[in-house]
């Protein structure tokens, strides 16, 4: 079926990266998955499972390229975060926010059934990772809407490697119905697994909510710090001007920008 | 292998001009932000941008200095490895080549560094630099470039991918290997050109 490729595991976290002069190159090749599973996360998001004969580990954080192909041969190619945590072998998750006019995300929400082929070439990204390297670090998980994606998978990860690192998510959403997962949000805020999670709404606020109700700020960001004893380990993820902001605010309250890793979307 | 076809699948909207745009790119009509950490602030009165490595004489100008030389007006289309493609941008700056030009390389010269302010870095050949294919921009859209989009002063290669258009640019170090910068380090292409599709080190 083509060439098989493997690809040695922790070829990109930053302990190979600083002992090899020459990174390991692992092949990423498009291969075709198999839809198995679609999920309603919200009225925009869906998540879709697929199957992947070539599989291998991702990193938290890392996504896929999805490539789709019309019968004219024209071709489209978007970016997609994975959602899943890489213990789940041969298969992974992908989040997709249906965007107004999207080419190829409202194609997958409104054409795809379970069984359709997808082509697919990954894992891509070294940076915007939780990689074993800083992953004894406390962690703040900052998202906007669909960037909480990525995070997503950095939390399923911890879980499922149970690690015990001090670990914040704050998440920024519209209204409680543009909060992706949010019944494993919940489970994680209820839970004893080490996390803390924040919750702020920008434009319905729920009925009975009283914790946070607006966009994050500078202060916000200050209470949310106060629940480290030493500076963390930052990943920001959502809408430019969110990720600007509070990438901003975080340099402006001592967080060292090495600290602080960014993806923003469009 | 050939890819499936994904039925029902058809394209949205035609490109202004679709010749223009590269495999596996779309256009864009707006200036998208990415960056791998926080926006760097530098400011006019403290900034330098450097020359040195394999040169005869490694050089700087201050933000007055490098604004006397000669400036040239760009109109470019740019590629991102994220997929967005924006057709003609319109830029001033300094050429590469009038940079080079008051500068003596030394033999062995063959690469580059680009290094930013915060660190980030790119590698590209000295020959993706001059021959007009570089400049260093300080204006986009007859505005001074926003620290958003790497201002006061970025380096800009129209001919690769957009991320070795270093933002916040401090200087050019001249190497005689290709040795591997940020993104170059964490999975992307060495060569990154968009034609043939170069985005990760597996496609080089």
């Amino acid at each position: 079926m083509g060439i098989v490729c493997r690809r040695i595991h922790g070829a990109n976290n930053d302990t190979d990266l600083m002992t090899n002069k020459q990174p390991i190159i692992e092949k990423i090749i498009w291969q075709v998955a198999t839809v198995t599973n679609i999920k309603q996360e919200t009225e925009r998001v869906k998540t879709f499972t697929l199957s992947l004969p070539i599989w291998q580990e991702h990193l938290p954080g890392q996504h896929y390229d999805v490539r789709l192909t019309a019968a004219d041969g024209y071709q489209a190619q978007r970016s997609y975060s994975v959602a899943s945590s890489g213990v789940r072998s041969g298969e992974i998750d992908l989040t997709v926010d249906r965007i107004h006019n999207g080419e190829i995300s409202t194609y997958l929400h409104q054409s795809v059934v379970v069984g359709d082929p997808i082509e697919v070439r990954g894992p891509i990204g070294g940076y915007f990772v939780w990689s074993p390297a800083i992953r004894d670090l406390p962690l703040l998980l900052i998202g906007g809407g669909s960037g909480i994606v990525p995070l997503m998978s950095m939390l399923r990860h911890r879980s499922a490697i149970k690690a015990s690192n001090p670990t914040v998510l704050l998440v920024s959403v519209r209204s409680e119905f543009d909060l992706i997962y949010r019944t494993e949000i919940e489970h994680m805020a209820n839970s004893t697994t080490g996390i803390v999670v924040a919750i702020t709404y920008t434009r319905q606020i729920p009925k009975g909510w009283l914790k946070y109700q607006r966009r994050i700020d500078s202060a916000m960001l200050k209470e949310i710090l106060a629940n480290f004893s030493e500076t963390p380990q930052c990943f920001v993820c959502g809408p430019t001007g969110l990720v600007e902001r509070v990438a901003t605010d975080l340099v402006n309250s001592g967080v060292p920008d090495k600290s602080i890793r960014t993806e923003r979307f469009g | 292998m050939t890819a499936p076809i994904n039925k029902g699948f058809q394209r949205k909207r035609e490109s202004s001009n679709p010749k223009r745009i590269p495999p596996g790119q779309y256009e864009t009509d707006v200036f998208p932000v990415l960056t791998a950490g926080p926006t760097q602030p530098v400011k006019t009165q403290d900034w330098l941008f450097m020359l040195d490595g394999l040169i005869e004489a490694p050089v700087s100008w201050n933000w007055d200095e490098f604004n006397a030389l000669p400036k040239q007006s760009f109109k470019v289309d740019i590629h991102c490895v994220t997929k967005w493609s924006k057709l003609d941008t319109n830029w001033e700056g300094v050429g590469i080549d009038s940079l080079l030009e008051r500068v003596v390389l030394k033999p062995a010269a063959e690469y580059v560094m680009a290094y930013s302010h915060g660190g980030y870095t790119t590698n590209i050949p000295l020959n993706q630099l001059k021959n007009g294919k570089a400049f260093i921009a300080i204006n986009f859209d007859g505005k001074p470039l926003t620290a958003e989009h790497g201002g006061p002063a970025r380096l800009v290669i129209p001919g690769l991918y957009f991320w070795k258009s270093a933002k916040w640019i401090k200087g050019l170090h001249f190497m005689a290997t290709n040795e591997p910068g940020f993104w170059e380090s964490n999975g992307y292409s060495l060569q990154a050109d968009p034609w043939s599709e170069q985005r990760y080190r597996s496609d080089d």
